[in-house]
């Protein structure tokens, strides 16, 4: 596959993880932190870890808009079903995830319409070929997600569907950068910046990390070779000093993002004052809810949505996973009462969940290898 | 496959049952080896799972399988239900080391059927068993009411004479042993999802349904002697199999990433979905562990099989980290594949 | 977050909304609505839910490739990568 294949190429990747170690000072140790849930998916994947020295840890970051959603979230979309005999349509992200009754597949299970779909357009031409029903999609994802929503309900809104709306948690993602860069358990060197997030937004949001923080940031592919090639980038950065943003995925990632999708986001969505996210708690301007505009296509408008606040169990630690102070298998419940098959977070269901990656790709690894 | 199950079991807790305890991963274990064979196998619990149960009369050893078919749409590219549920009884009793003898089917109707369909499907199987060199002999018909059976479910129940040179069992598979696939993996899985229509994708791409027996009879003629286990692996894909073998014999499966044979067009589909191959379903392949020294010949054996031309050896078998099944890249990066817990989801993040 | 492909473009019907793009022999439809101007066939975009998201540069991926292949041979390709620093290219003049 063209433009996969080339950055999977082994020469390559051996000579960027000898470069990685020839920069790195054995007396010191790293910690860079990868925001994005997709970079996590891909570091184990790929097992980047078995081509970096010991003493560079990569700390899982908060970039999964699965894992951050509180669990109400999944109920109050839940509930639409009953209350309104809606189709709840959603990606296949969200199907596994765990609400207060039951994860969405479950309910499916008992008999409630729940569609898995690909693509926001999906779940519009279901409310065209069943105009008797309400179809509420049920939206995630960072800013690279969000403007296809956006497009979405501009198409449904000049179309005039009238049975189509929108149950939306998108989430932004500089406030959760800054939420963790605040956070006193924190102590990070750099950040692989998440790179198809900017393909929507560009590289300047992150200039407050370097300027402010003084911690370098470099936004990254997702191919072993861009990470690797992202971590050569923050390495050389801390050897001389300096903090900057710098974009490695300059084939993908225009500096100043994308126009077309900036302006579908302001046309379509505004910030809500704040919004709860797992683990971090609630954070200001983070989150993204239709328009007035559009409030014939806002299912939180148009129905009475609960707006129930339902936290994790108490022994759950999700939030310290989240921000990277624990590792998955730190976690009191992992592999015990938390498993794929039973998760009690999301991050133990969510293809990019620190918890599932660290079980599916390395856990067994381990745990087989002490036996 | 037929059931038995693997110590240490703990009893099935889940409240209800769900789509997941149907895929053949982990939830589906669970189920069998907690509810199922507790229940009505009670002496066998603590057994390995097998894909056919064996039974002696005199000098004679038979195996014994069945299986339901279940998929949606009924037709696909490549073949349909008539097809999935004679070849994969036969497909069974081949990796049980068995000849297939004979299969019973039993169908269930949904009503309001057209009889064009119901038609179709009894000449797809009637040809399927013919290409297997299988008879029919009988069978069960029941009709249900509408909205009760996606159309049509079969069940094929099958019986087959172990071939006396096979000696195949988890307990025989051995360090150094080579893992051997039939053809490229995830072909029927990704067909009948792009089949559906719920996504917007298109390939050339067809079912690999068919008998496997002719690469089960080429590997016996050829390795019998080290040949230590088969399987035809179906729902869950070639990681579950494998793992299920890895768990059976205590020991490790290391795969080999680039050899593992997969077509452009399913590598395509995976990547865009965010699935990967390992977990996809197979329809028409069979997995063979073979002793190290004998695994060239066995592939030779294999390659010279009509339909054969993609095998190749994909890994092999070693001490460690035990009962787990690991994937190692071309620049040496290793990861663990495990099972999946239902059917694998396609995703977006 | 963010399962997103690379693809070829390899048909724009005429509506102007939708492309055909093949990855790896598969073929899908995408909106190309996000990208301006409207892409032409034989271009390589990068697809996310349906969506092209953005082009997809041969000339950065070769020389990221150039830069890769040159890694740890000598102190011109520090040189090089220093030469992405977010504070040089706000001097380029990109508004």
């Amino acid at each position: 596959m063209k433009y996969v294949d080339e950055f999977r190429d082994p020469r390559l990747i051996k000579q960027a993880s000898e470069e990685i170690r020839r920069l790195t000072d054995p007396s010191r140790h790293y910690r860079i932190m990868e925001v994005c849930g997709g970079h996590t998916h891909a570091i184990y994947r790929f097992a980047l870890a078995d081509l970096l020295p010991p003493n560079i840890e990569l700390v899982h970051g908060p970039g999964c808009p699965v894992c951050v959603l509180p669990m109400g979230r999944i109920d109050e979309g839940l509930s639409l079903v009953e209350q309104e005999r809606a189709i709840l349509a959603t990606f296949g992200d969200v199907m596994r995830v765990p609400g207060r009754h039951g994860s969405p597949l479950e309910h499916q299970a008992r008999g409630a319409d729940i569609r898995m779909v690909y693509s926001p357009l999906d779940a519009l031409r279901l409310a065209q070929d069943h105009p008797d029903r309400e179809v509420v999609f049920f939206a995630i994802g960072f800013e690279t997600t969000a403007p296809s929503t956006a497009l979405t309900l501009r198409r449904a809104r000049e179309l005039g569907v009238s049975n189509f709306s929108v149950f939306s948690n998108h989430v932004t993602i500089v406030p959760a950068i800054r939420a963790i860069l605040d956070s006193p358990d924190m102590r990070l060197d750099g950040f692989i910046g998440p790179g198809h997030v900017s393909t929507v937004i560009g590289a300047r949001p992150y200039a407050f990390i370097a300027r402010d923080y003084g911690k370098p940031v470099v936004i990254s592919g997702f191919e072993p070779l861009d990470l690797l090639q992202s971590i050569v980038m923050i390495l050389r950065q801390l050897g001389a000093g300096r903090a900057v943003v710098e974009n490695q995925y300059g084939r993908a990632v225009p500096w100043d993002g994308s126009l077309p999708a900036l302006r579908a986001l302001a046309d379509v969505f505004e910030l809500r004052p704040y919004f709860e996210w797992r683990g971090l708690g609630f954070i200001s301007q983070s989150a993204l809810k239709l328009r007035p505009e559009y409030a014939p296509w806002d299912a939180e408008a148009r129905f009475a949505v609960a707006g129930v606040q339902i936290t994790d169990p108490k022994a759950a630690q999700c939030g310290e996973v989240l921000k990277g102070v624990l590792k998955p298998h730190q976690c009191k419940l992992f592999g015990r009462e938390c498993t794929p098959e039973q998760p009690v977070g999301a991050l133990m269901v969510s293809s990019e969940g620190a918890c599932a990656a660290y079980f599916n790709y390395v856990h067994r690894r381990t745990a087989a290898a002490s036996v | 496959m037929t059931l038995l199950a693997a110590a240490p079991t703990t009893r099935f807790a889940d409240r209800q049952i769900d789509m997941a305890h149907g895929a053949g991963g982990k939830a589906s274990r669970r189920l069998v080896e907690g509810l199922i064979v507790p229940a009505l196998m009670a002496a066998s619990v603590g057994d390995p799972l097998s894909d056919a149960a064996y039974v002696t009369l005199g000098d004679t050893r038979l195996a014994f399988t069945t299986d339901s078919f279940v998929v949606r749409p009924l037709r696909f590219a490549g073949g349909s239900i008539g097809d999935l549920a004679v070849n994969g009884t036969v497909n069974d009793l081949a990796a049980g080391g068995a000849v297939p003898i004979a299969l019973l089917c039993s169908v269930i109707v949904e009503a309001g059927t057209p009889t064009d369909i119901l038609n179709a499907e009894m000449e797809a199987m009637g040809a399927a068993a013919d290409r297997a060199r299988v008879r029919i002999v009988g069978g069960d018909t029941k009709v249900v009411e509408h909205g009760k059976a996606d159309g049509l479910y079969i069940t094929t129940s099958g019986i087959g004479r172990v071939d006396p040179r096979a000696a195949l069992s988890p307990a025989s598979v051995r360090p150094g042993d080579r893992i051997i696939v039939t053809g490229p993996i995830g072909d029927h899985g990704i067909t009948v999802l792009l089949a559906r229509g719920d996504i917007d994708l298109a390939a050339d791409l067809r079912s690999d349904t068919r008998s496997v027996y002719p690469f089960a009879a080429a590997l016996l003629d050829e390795v019998a002697a080290d040949l230590r286990w088969m399987r035809d692996p179906t729902r869950g894909g070639l990681a579950t199999s494998l793992n299920e073998l890895a768990r059976d014999c205590g020991l490790s499966m290391v795969l080999d990433e680039e050899r593992v044979p997969v077509r452009d067009e399913v590598r395509g589909a995976c990547e865009l979905l965010g699935l990967d191959p390992l977990h996809i379903a197979n329809e028409g392949q069979l997995i063979a562990v073979v002793a190290g020294g004998s695994a060239d010949r066995a592939l030779e054996s294999l390659r010279r099989v009509p339909g054969g031309e993609s095998a190749a050896i994909v890994g092999r078998v070693e001490a460690a980290p035990a009962r787990t099944v690991l994937a190692v890249a071309a620049y040496g990066g290793t990861r663990v594949v495990d099972m999946l817990v239902g059917d694998p989801l396609p995703r977006i993040c | 977050m963010c399962l997103a492909i690379p693809g070829r473009i390899v048909d724009i019907p005429a509506g102007g909304h939708l492309a055909t793009v093949e990855v790896s022999k598969v073929r899908r439809t995408i909106n190309i609505d996000l990208l301006e101007p409207p892409p032409a066939a034989g271009e390589w975009v990068l697809i996310h839910v349906g969506f092209a998201m953005s082009r997809i540069s041969a000339d950065e991926a070769a020389e990221q490739l150039r830069l890769l292949a040159m890694l740890g041979e000598d102190a011109q390709a520090m040189a090089e990568l220093d030469g992405y620093q977010f504070g040089d290219a706000a001097e380029k003049g990109s508004s």
